[in-house]
């Protein structure tokens, strides 16, 4: 992965007695909340229901054991003890006090970390596919073009005051685990008919108020020209988009406006102006920034494993745990391991400090010391020989985070809600506990197989569930919690934003209603359907009758 | 309010303001440099150009390079208005003035100018800045020293991280 | 009538807090100083603007509260949340 030299070094640390110089002026009365609060929002820094929260990047979701141990440092020294992986691969941690701030962020820079661009209206933290550089379908590793946006969009002199927030995602594989359709830039990275390998660029995207699949603005940008191609987009953006509507500031809003064709059209007159020019990557950079992905010392093996095979045929716990948490690994002989933060009855997303350092020990002994971090809330070990799933998958029971149910009901998305964000409506967290603690049966979990829920506190939509096969909205009803569900949504490469099924329910009514609705799934499921392909082939109408005749 | 102009250095100079910002309904003073909003260039174009006095034009947040693209050569100084410090649009303004256009006049940064922001006005091809409090002079200096590292090319002569490692690896 | 206290964050750390009667500012909404009325709320606003010009508080508001159990409960759900701490950690309730 990638490794700071003495440019990187010096940026952050220097970003960091910037906020020192901030915070001290906070504290002495020299700035005012309304003052400080743009200048502790670009660096992560919220002021939310109990205390403030500070974001952190994990870049394009890729971290080293090294960086998850200071994590932990972080949880345990100034904080409660955990923290909480988020839905865009950052990490929030829910209690530090103002005062401390700078001292955590003078840590993390230790360990080539920042909290830079995780909030306010500027380019945030650049997010990836999660099994990138491991993944069988993957045409090329993202993360090489994920770390030059990163350094281009640091702050960025140009584009530290948009309209409003910016993200960006990319990913490298057909399949699409980075749901680039919902961000306001997605890339794509493709293969041409030349077989050349360039860029497919969305604009547009997002969920949120107004949730929007991306528009393709261009099939195909040579690689070479990505910067200047994202620098004309937030260029026209930066001018253009609307500032008088907080609710229409999102790029969305002025895509739609002009259309996408249009809005094409004076991408291109910006870039003519500006590529070829200074914004293009001097020779030698890009290769400079390959070398740090260049894949770990694998071992020559086989494609199966005679140990792994007999594992499974002896343990139906860990034969589940196979089907649901490994994914295809490009090298014959290696896995790539989902761990679960998604523990029956859990807090999604949360880990403790002992459970972060475990990790960082399993990433050392199984993995190359990599780890990575999933818009759904998971951990990753990307690089597992077979030989040791066994051995690796016990020694995740032992730490809580073998729960067998990856992209299965009870793998939620939630967003803090309530509990924390001062921005929700309603609880989510405690909505997801118990829908897990309902799926709680492995065989019965198996059984419905794949079925995403994504739960959102309010209209921001931090828990996704525009792109949820059952999405949970929280809103609330003069005083009491309800919730609107959404079916049908999709985040990968058939992006699909769900359909309202109805009035919202209560918050005692939610968790049957979504069983109900899994209960017509399987009614009508037809051989090997998925939820959302039965969804997609009877449609809303049996889920309506069924869940309002019900409930 | 203090002018600030850009000595070059990161360092900047408190600096007399020469330029008169004249309203859309006052009279022109009889001589010396003057700044007009755009609709009075707009509308005054040929005589204030006729007046052979210095000329600037102050233009608000949502008024674009390109409407006085054309009239570049007459000018000798541009404003750009802040109206609030989350207003951003002045940033691709000046970069479009400076890099698109070719603008080498006085690029001035005016309205609610925040000290934390002038590096990143700086770096956008500002060289003056209308910055309260009677230590701009200090805080601008301060400002400007916060980073030596940066990321990207801009409107100014700072080297970007990208450049600078090619050079620093052929000196080893 | 209704009933209201203030509350806010404080400053150095965050912390959900209360105006007391003293005019301090305590963790616990039981210490709150309950106002009576529109005007009464005023004068504990005064109160409260002070503090955050001293930096000892930030973004204070009035909160409905009634009575209940021989003290005083928040009105509102999320005021709930804020003064008992998340609803899925009930060992950080302040007592």
């Amino acid at each position: 992965m990638y490794r700071y030299d003495e440019f990187d070094h010096t940026f952050v640390r220097q970003r960091v007695e910037q906020f020192r110089d901030q915070v001290e002026r906070r504290l002495s009365g020299a700035l005012s909340e309304d003052e400080f609060r743009p200048l502790r929002l670009m660096n992560g820094l919220y002021l939310q229901l109990h205390a403030y929260m500070l974001r952190v990047a994990i870049p394009y979701g890729t971290l080293s054991s090294r960086q998850m141990r200071c994590l932990a440092h972080i949880a345990r020294t100034y904080d409660k003890g955990y923290g909480h992986f988020t839905t865009r691969q950052n990490i929030q941690f829910n209690w530090p006090a103002l005062k401390d701030v700078p001292d955590i962020l003078l840590d993390l820079a230790e360990v080539e970390m920042h909290a830079l661009q995780t909030s306010g209206n500027c380019i945030r933290n650049v997010t990836a596919d999660q099994y990138a550089g491991a993944a069988a379908d993957e045409i090329e590793d993202p993360r090489v073009w994920c770390e030059i946006i990163r350094q281009w969009s640091s702050l960025h002199p140009e584009f530290s005051f948009l309209p409003r927030k910016f993200k960006i995602a990319v990913t490298g594989a057909p399949n699409d685990r980075a749901a680039v359709a919902v961000h306001d830039i997605g890339l794509r990275i493709v293969r041409n008919e030349a077989g050349e390998v360039g860029f497919q660029v969305l604009v547009g995207g997002g969920q949120g108020r107004t949730p929007v699949i991306g528009a393709v603005i261009r099939p195909f940008l040579p690689k070479r020209y990505l910067l200047s191609y994202l620098e004309a987009i937030l260029r026209v953006y930066n001018l253009l988009g609307r500032r008088d509507n907080i609710f229409k500031a999102r790029i969305k809003i002025l895509v739609q406006q002009v259309g996408a064709a249009v809005f094409a059209d004076m991408v291109e007159d910006e870039w003519q102006q500006i590529k070829d020019g200074p914004v293009e990557l001097p020779a030698g950079e890009l290769e400079r920034i390959q070398a740090y992905f260049a894949p770990p010392p694998f071992e020559t093996l086989p494609d199966a494993d005679s140990g792994f095979a007999d594992a499974q045929a002896g343990d139906p716990a860990f034969t589940a745990w196979t089907r649901s948490n490994l994914a295809a690994h490009r090298q014959p002989g290696y896995a790539i391991v989902n761990l679960s933060l998604k523990p029956v009855g859990g807090i999604p997303g949360d880990a403790t400090a002992a459970q972060m350092d475990a990790v960082a020990d399993l990433a050392d002994r199984y993995s190359f010391g990599e780890i990575r971090v999933s818009h759904e809330q998971n951990l990753i070990l990307p690089h597992v020989r077979l030989q040791d799933l066994y051995p690796l998958w016990q020694a995740l029971e032992g730490i809580g985070f073998a729960t067998a149910n990856i992209g299965l009901a009870s793998d939620i998305i939630a967003c803090p809600g309530l509990d924390y964000c001062s921005l929700a409506n309603a609880r989510s967290i405690p909505i997801a506990q118990e829908i897990s603690r309902r799926f709680a049966a492995l065989d019965r979990l198996h059984d419905i197989g794949e079925l995403r829920i994504k739960i959102s506190g309010c209209i921001n939509a931090c828990g996704h569930h525009h792109v949820g096969h059952i999405g949970i909205l929280g809103v609330d009803k003069k005083g009491e919690e309800f919730y609107q569900l959404t079916l049908g949504g999709d985040a990968t490469d058939t992006a699909a934003l769900g359909d309202l099924i109805g009035p919202a329910v209560s918050v005692h009514k939610v968790v049957d209603a979504v069983e109900t609705l899994v209960g017509v799934y399987l009614e009508h499921r037809q051989n090997g359907e998925r939820f959302l392909d039965t969804y997609r082939r009877v449609g809303l109408q049996p889920f309506k009758e069924t869940l309002y005749a019900t409930h | 309010m203090p002018l600030i102009r850009s000595a070059g250095n990161g360092a900047g100079q408190v600096v007399d303001d020469p330029w008169t910002l004249v309203g859309d309904d006052e009279p022109l003073p009889e001589n010396g440099p003057v700044i007009v909003t755009l609709a009075r260039w707009q509308q005054d174009r040929e005589s204030l150009i006729a007046s052979g006095r210095p000329l600037g034009v102050r233009l608000a947040s949502d008024q674009l390079a390109g409407t006085i693209a054309g009239d570049l050569p007459h000018l000798s100084l541009i404003a750009l208005e802040f109206p609030s410090f989350r207003d951003g649009r002045a940033y691709s303004t000046a970069r479009q003035l400076r890099d698109r256009y070719g603008f080498r006049g006085e690029l001035r940064a005016v309205g609610n100018v925040l000290r934390d922001q002038l590096l990143f006005m700086h770096r956008c091809g500002f060289d003056a800045f209308e910055v309260p409090g009677a230590d701009a002079a200090a805080a601008f200096a301060r400002a400007l020293g916060e980073f030596s590292v940066f990321y990207q090319p801009a409107s100014d002569q700072r080297l970007p991280a990208t450049r600078l490692r090619p050079l620093r690896s052929a000196a080893e | 009538m209704s009933k209201h206290v203030i509350t806010a964050n404080r400053l150095v750390d965050g912390a959900v807090v209360y105006l007391t009667v003293g005019g301090g500012w305590s963790e616990r909404i039981a210490d709150a100083a309950v106002a009576d009325g529109k005007e009464a709320g005023a004068v504990l606003m005064a109160k409260a603007e002070q503090a955050v010009a001293d930096c000892l508080v930030v973004a204070p508001y009035l909160i409905d509260v009634a009575d209940a159990d021989g003290g005083i409960r928040a009105q509102r759900y999320r005021e709930r949340i804020r003064s008992d701490g998340p609803s899925i950690h009930p060992e950080f309730a302040k007592t």
